[in-house]
């Protein structure tokens, strides 16, 4: 075994001489890093939290998150910005420009895509609707079906990012909105199963799209134990295969860090939430190896 | 460079731009706390200022007088800041109503903790409407039959509690028992049904309110508790609520 894997990299790395001796390509390094940036449940919280507040006093700040995502990409040019949903409700803000202020400060934050929440209903469907115009990212959903509503083909099912030539495939999982949502909000969106949606996304994304790292942003929930037949992250982590990473919302969970969960053929993968209101950033980085030389012998995830 | 390495050399050249897929041996995993340690995008700050200074404006603009400093801790089956906010909403929602059904509401019931803050004496601005409703909940309008009524009062004199009531009056005697209990000033016909009003969060079930799910259309009147309140506060110089006889106990 370990004497293939030799052949196997010796082979490898003639190969490439090969090729850079007749100019096609040149690789100066084996790895390249995908950096996933993301936040979830802001509530329209744009301004810090004040030095009087009982429990986050001096906490987030959309400028200041703005100035640490240009850091980040300064660093890291390949890196997706990802929102997993309920940008809407929280301050006044939301309540005087309907989350026109949101959006439009999403897309100076260079948001790549968001997954939609309960809490962006608020102000009903026409609501969500009406702020699109502000919106330079793509809203991300594959179980809800929009088709009889006026957001119909402004939400993608699924979106492929090239990052560095890696292909990332994003895939969105909202929660169920009867009971939680009024039907006057909501209108004739319809709720699909999010594990049966799951699974349809991620096979497309791996077998049609060839991603080489699928992404679910979910707005289900980190974890209900006591609810069995209700979905949430670890859940749909557990029973699905070729999900790499989860960034979760809805519960306002803040992790210690990331959860690291054994999917359905015994791979690990990642499962991540960073609370609300804009209080952290989560920074999920992949180290993809282009000889398979490393990959070969497992990943290893520090969290 | 032989044959064979050749054919190697053009077989990766064909994998490679079929696209396999390309593996990652390392994940690492974080979250970065956003504090005040880290320093303000300046262009994004500029952005949002005038968009702050016009709510903080308008939140802070005079919109009525208050008399005195009123808290839903002040009186035990009544307050005044509670027949306040159910009075209020009578008043702004009775027109409306009307308008959609043909039908005068009856009486309303509100939740005692959704009053979520004091009415100070002084000025009252549009923040102050913020802080007494900061939810979204919204006014809806059913119809309770008598049956339901009977139960909606049960729950009352059981419950003991200043929840806030308009066009509805309770008196229990010492024991706690209902005693006499009227909607517009006439005695309940237990045999009719009545229109009362009140908000999402109730009639979705929350704080228990059992009698709401068996309840017969809803009218959903598209207007929030908040609005209701900051519409009356506009239109009105002063505001001078008293605790008053509509729910009592007897001695």
């Amino acid at each position: 075994m370990k004497r293939r894997k030799f052949l196997q990299h010796t082979v490898t790395a003639s190969a490439l001489v090969g090729l850079s001796g007749i100019g096609l390509q040149s690789f100066d390094s084996s790895t390249k890093k995908i950096t996933i940036l993301h936040t979830n449940d802001v509530h329209s919280h744009i301004d810090p939290f004040g030095p009087e507040d009982g429990r986050n006093p001096n906490k987030g700040g959309v400028a200041r998150r703005a100035g640490l995502i240009a850091s980040v990409r300064k660093e890291n040019p390949n890196t997706l910005l990802l929102d997993a949903g309920d940008i809407f409700q929280g301050t006044p803000y939301f309540n005087y420009y309907g989350g026109e202020l949101e959006f439009k400060l999403m897309s100076m934050l260079k948001y790549d895509a968001a997954t939609i929440g309960n809490h962006d209903f608020d102000n009903g469907i026409q609501g969500l609707y009406a702020q699109l115009p502000h919106a330079k990212f793509d809203f991300i959903s594959s179980n809800y079906d929009f088709s009889n509503t006026i957001m119909d083909m402004h939400v993608k099912p699924y979106k492929v990012f090239k990052v560095d030539g890696i292909r990332v495939g994003v895939f969105g999982l909202g929660i169920e909105l009867a009971g939680l949502v009024d039907k006057n909000m909501y209108k004739e969106t319809k709720y699909l199963n999010p594990l049966e949606i799951a699974q349809d996304m991620t096979s497309v994304l791996k077998e049609k799209e060839k991603c080489d790292l699928i992404i679910c942003l979910s707005h289900l929930g980190y974890s209900y134990k006591d609810l069995d037949q209700k979905p949430d992250d670890l859940k749909i982590a557990k029973a699905t295969k070729d999900i790499d990473l989860i960034i979760g919302g809805h519960t306002h969970t803040f992790l210690d860090k990331p959860t690291i969960v054994r999917n359905s053929v015994g791979k690990n993968m990642l499962v991540n939430q960073v609370g609300c209101y804009g209080i952290n950033l989560g920074k999920i980085d992949f180290y993809f190896d282009l000889d398979k030389n490393k990959s070969a012998k497992g990943v290893s995830i520090i969290v | 460079m032989n044959f064979k390495t050749f054919f190697l050399c053009f077989a990766l050249l064909f994998i490679t731009s079929c696209k396999t897929p390309i593996s990652y041996h390392k994940i690492e995993g974080k979250q970065i706390a956003i504090t005040d340690s880290l320093s303000v995008d300046q262009s994004i700050e500029a952005f949002i200022k005038p968009y702050r200074e016009h709510i903080n404006k308008n939140l802070d603009s005079v919109i009525s007088y208050s008399i005195d400093t009123y808290s839903k801790s002040d009186g035990k089956l009544n307050t005044a800041i509670g027949n306040f906010m159910a009075d209020v909403m009578y008043e702004q929602s009775n027109t409306l109503f009307k308008k959609r059904s043909g039908e005068d509401i009856d009486f309303v019931l509100l939740n005692h903790g959704g009053i979520r803050a004091i009415i100070s004496k002084g000025n009252i601005t549009t923040r102050t409407a913020f802080e007494v409703m900061p939810f979204e909940n919204s006014i809806v309008v059913t119809k309770l039959k008598g049956e339901q009524v009977k139960e909606l009062l049960d729950y009352l004199i059981e419950a003991k509690r200043a929840h806030p009531i308009s066009k509805l009056k309770i008196v229990m005697d010492s024991n706690g028992n209902l005693n006499d209990a009227t909607i517009n000033g006439k005695q309940i016909d237990y045999s009719k049904s009545y229109y009362v009003l009140t908000n999402d969060y109730l009639m979705n079930g929350g704080d228990r309110m059992d009698f709401f799910k068996k309840r017969d259309t809803v009218y959903v009147l598209d207007y929030k508790i908040r609005n209701a309140l900051i519409d009356y506060f506009s239109k009105t110089d002063t505001i001078s609520p008293v605790i008053d006889d509509r729910f009592i106990q007897l001695n």
